[in-house]
């Protein structure tokens, strides 16, 4: 066990090597001078040029990078061009909103989409299984800033019960927290919801008609037992891959639903960074969700392991 | 109860809706099993004797009309709820399905999976039912079962697993044991394993067996009564000894000669030319009609033949029952 989570971390470092590698060039070619940009109308020759010295934009391309990449091992991700406050700092504030949104996110798509899903497969055919495939057709069609904006004119606008947008963090007040991520975590929530019913919907009716489904009925158990017992633990081993995808995505910031609700995350931050030709920002930006996404993959692989004992992780 | 069967099946139907309409799995069948005796199912994929066996139990699929009367212990289980047939399933009807790769659950220990009827049935708790297990794993020849129960199905052979899976269909000490093709995923050698346990074990628990199988070796080797089962309907049916000795059927007849030979090495295997008719399309006539050598006249082709005695208890459903000495088993 140790032995596979030190070796994928290692695998890990060198995906995280090709993502820097990758951002850095992609980078290079998008058009627009950042140095320029960030001086805006304070723009003269002699400030520009210091502040491209000051940035190593004017060494070669290759220094630059191994530069970048000699300073990220350190946790130094380089500086704001915009504000210049270190890119490290910039990007680790960003995460307990992202994060907070996230997850609640996810726990509320959980909540619809286990009943749903697994009620629709079990009375396949009923009123409920065609309710629930409305409302996943529903879910996965409607843009999610169409709900968003939705959302704010009845929740915030007729009714008056939740802000229509900002951020109060968690730590600092759990209840204005609550109201404020409740629209944006729902709107995400339901279409990350409406993706899974269809997925677990889809997964159950495959591990029942299982043989070992059969087994278990013929030994005479409850419904619910064998729902319970024989189908639900083998059809949520694959939905734990779908979830994990979904939470890592969400990490990686919902930037329209961000910049909809003006919630400070990383999706939010990402599109700043790239309106302001923020490089080292987005640089940051990108490597996190990287960083997160190779993370969730490796808590899924040992997860595994935990609820399906023919994978043994070595 | 010596003389009352275990199970009595009495014009038993079973038609399933499908796209393609309604198809007839099984066209009316009787026959019935007593305590500590062995009847066995023989027929091709597809003649029925898999679904009769399950409809008759409640596990037919959702989309199966079932008719007829089937008595287990003398309780009609047409009769009375799902509820109670569940109930009645596993405590006293044992099931061992045909393929021991993929009728156990794979996230499930062996232990748990053995024990989980005698506490839904039995009321044993999670401890006795585990040590139950340990019993059962035990009867069943699995080398040291204290160990094992614990261990995962795909830490077993196929052959171990099928023994898992009848430690599991006795758990209760069912009155019935049905096996449905229960060693045709296995290899030779397994199989013959296979079949003495079960013999072995309904000998010492008088467990009446219905033995569903296409496989003529084992009928001869194990059953007291068999019924030959082709387009959902049986064509004959009897004690063993005198459906070998003197099949009556044309479908019999084929059947029995198209057991490979051992004395004919090299020839070509005999078989019976054409297929077996549609469930959606059954003929109004003998069913075996367009495949049989003999064709009597036209009622054939538009009659159904009814089942009648040859001698005794052995009953063919032909006009034109065949006069063969056949061979002895």
């Amino acid at each position: 066990m140790a032995r596979f989570v030190i070796r994928r971390l290692l695998q890990s470092a060198v995906v995280l090597l090709g993502v820097t590698l990758v951002v850095f060039l992609l980078l290079q070619l998008v058009p627009g001078d950042p140095v320029r940009v960030a001086l805006g109308t304070r723009f003269d020759p002699q400030t520009y040029e210091a502040l491209r010295a000051r940035a190593g934009l004017d060494q070669p391309l290759v220094v630059q990078y191994f530069d970048y990449l000699r300073r990220a091992l350190t946790g130094d991700l380089g500086v704001s061009f915009r504000s210049g406050r270190p890119v490290t700092s910039i990007v680790l504030e960003r995460l307990p909103a992202t994060l907070s949104l996230a997850v609640t996110a996810v726990l509320f798509a959980l909540l619809i989409a286990v009943p749903l899903g697994i009620l629709s497969a079990v009375r396949s055919g009923s009123f409920i299984d065609h309710a629930a495939r409305v409302f996943s057709q529903f879910g996965v069609s409607v843009p999610d800033f169409w709900m968003g904006i939705m959302g704010i004119l009845l929740f915030a606008g007729v009714l008056g019960w939740l802000p229509p947008s900002g951020y109060v963090a968690l730590t600092e007040d759990p209840a204005r927290w609550a109201s404020h991520v409740a629209l944006p975590a729902a709107t995400v929530g339901l279409v990350t919801a409406a993706i899974l019913t269809r997925f677990i919907r889809s997964s159950m009716l495959e591990v029942l008609a299982e043989d070992y489904v059969r087994t278990a009925e013929a030994k005479g158990l409850r419904t619910r037992t064998v729902v319970r017992r024989h189908v639900l633990r083998n059809a949520l081993i694959p939905v734990v891959t779908v979830v994990a995808v979904q939470l890592a995505s969400l990490l990686g910031g919902v930037i329209v639903i961000e910049v909809l609700f003006a919630w400070p995350g990383i999706g939010r931050l990402t599109y700043d960074a790239v309106q302001a030709r923020d490089y080292p920002v987005l640089q940051g930006a990108v490597l996190l969700v990287a960083a997160l996404f190779l993370l969730m993959n490796l808590l899924v692989d040992i997860l595994y392991a935990r609820l399906d004992p023919r994978i043994t992780v070595e | 109860m010596s003389d009352s069967p275990v199970l009595d099946v009495e014009g038993l139907a079973v038609t399933i809706g499908t796209r393609r309409g309604p198809a007839r799995a099984v066209a009316g069948v009787d026959w019935s099993v007593q305590a500590g005796q062995t009847l066995a199912l023989v027929g091709e994929s597809g003649s029925g004797k898999s679904m009769s066996v399950l409809a008759a139990t409640g596990l037919a699929p959702r989309t199966a009309r079932v008719t007829g009367r089937v008595r287990l212990l003398g309780t009609d289980l047409t009769e009375v709820s799902p509820e109670r047939r569940r109930r009645l399933r596993g405590r006293h009807v044992g099931f061992v399905f045909q393929d021991p790769m993929t009728s156990l659950n794979p996230v499930l220990t062996v232990g748990r999976q053995v024990s989980e009827a005698g506490e839904e049935h039995l009321g044993l708790t999670r401890r006795a039912a585990r040590a139950r297990a340990v019993e059962l794993l035990d009867l069943v020849g699995i080398p040291s079962a204290a160990q094992r129960v614990d261990a995962y199905p795909h830490q077993f052979s196929g052959g171990m697993r099928q023994r898992v899976v009848i430690a599991m269909a006795l758990a209760c000490e069912p009155d019935l044991l049905i096996a449905d093709e229960p060693t045709t995923a296995l290899d030779v050698t397994t199989q013959a394993q296979i079949v003495e346990l079960v013999a072995d074990l309904q000998h010492r628990l008088g467990t009446a067996v219905v033995w569903i199988t296409h496989d003529l070796g084992v009928v001869a080797g194990i059953a007291d009564t068999v019924a030959v089962m082709y387009a959902g309907r049986i064509v004959e049916q009897g004690p063993v000894d005198a459906v070998f000795a003197h099949p009556a059927h044309p479908y019999t007849v084929a059947l029995l000669a198209a057991r490979p030979d051992p004395a004919a090495r090299g020839a070509d295997l005999v078989t019976i030319p054409g297929a077996p008719p549609s469930p959606w399309e059954l003929p109004t006539g003998c069913a075996f009609f367009p495949r049989c050598p003999v064709r009597g006249d036209a009622r054939c082709e538009h009659e159904l033949p009814p089942l009648v005695p040859v001698s005794g208890r052995h009953q063919v459903r032909t006009f034109y029952p065949q006069a063969t000495d056949g061979e002895d088993r």
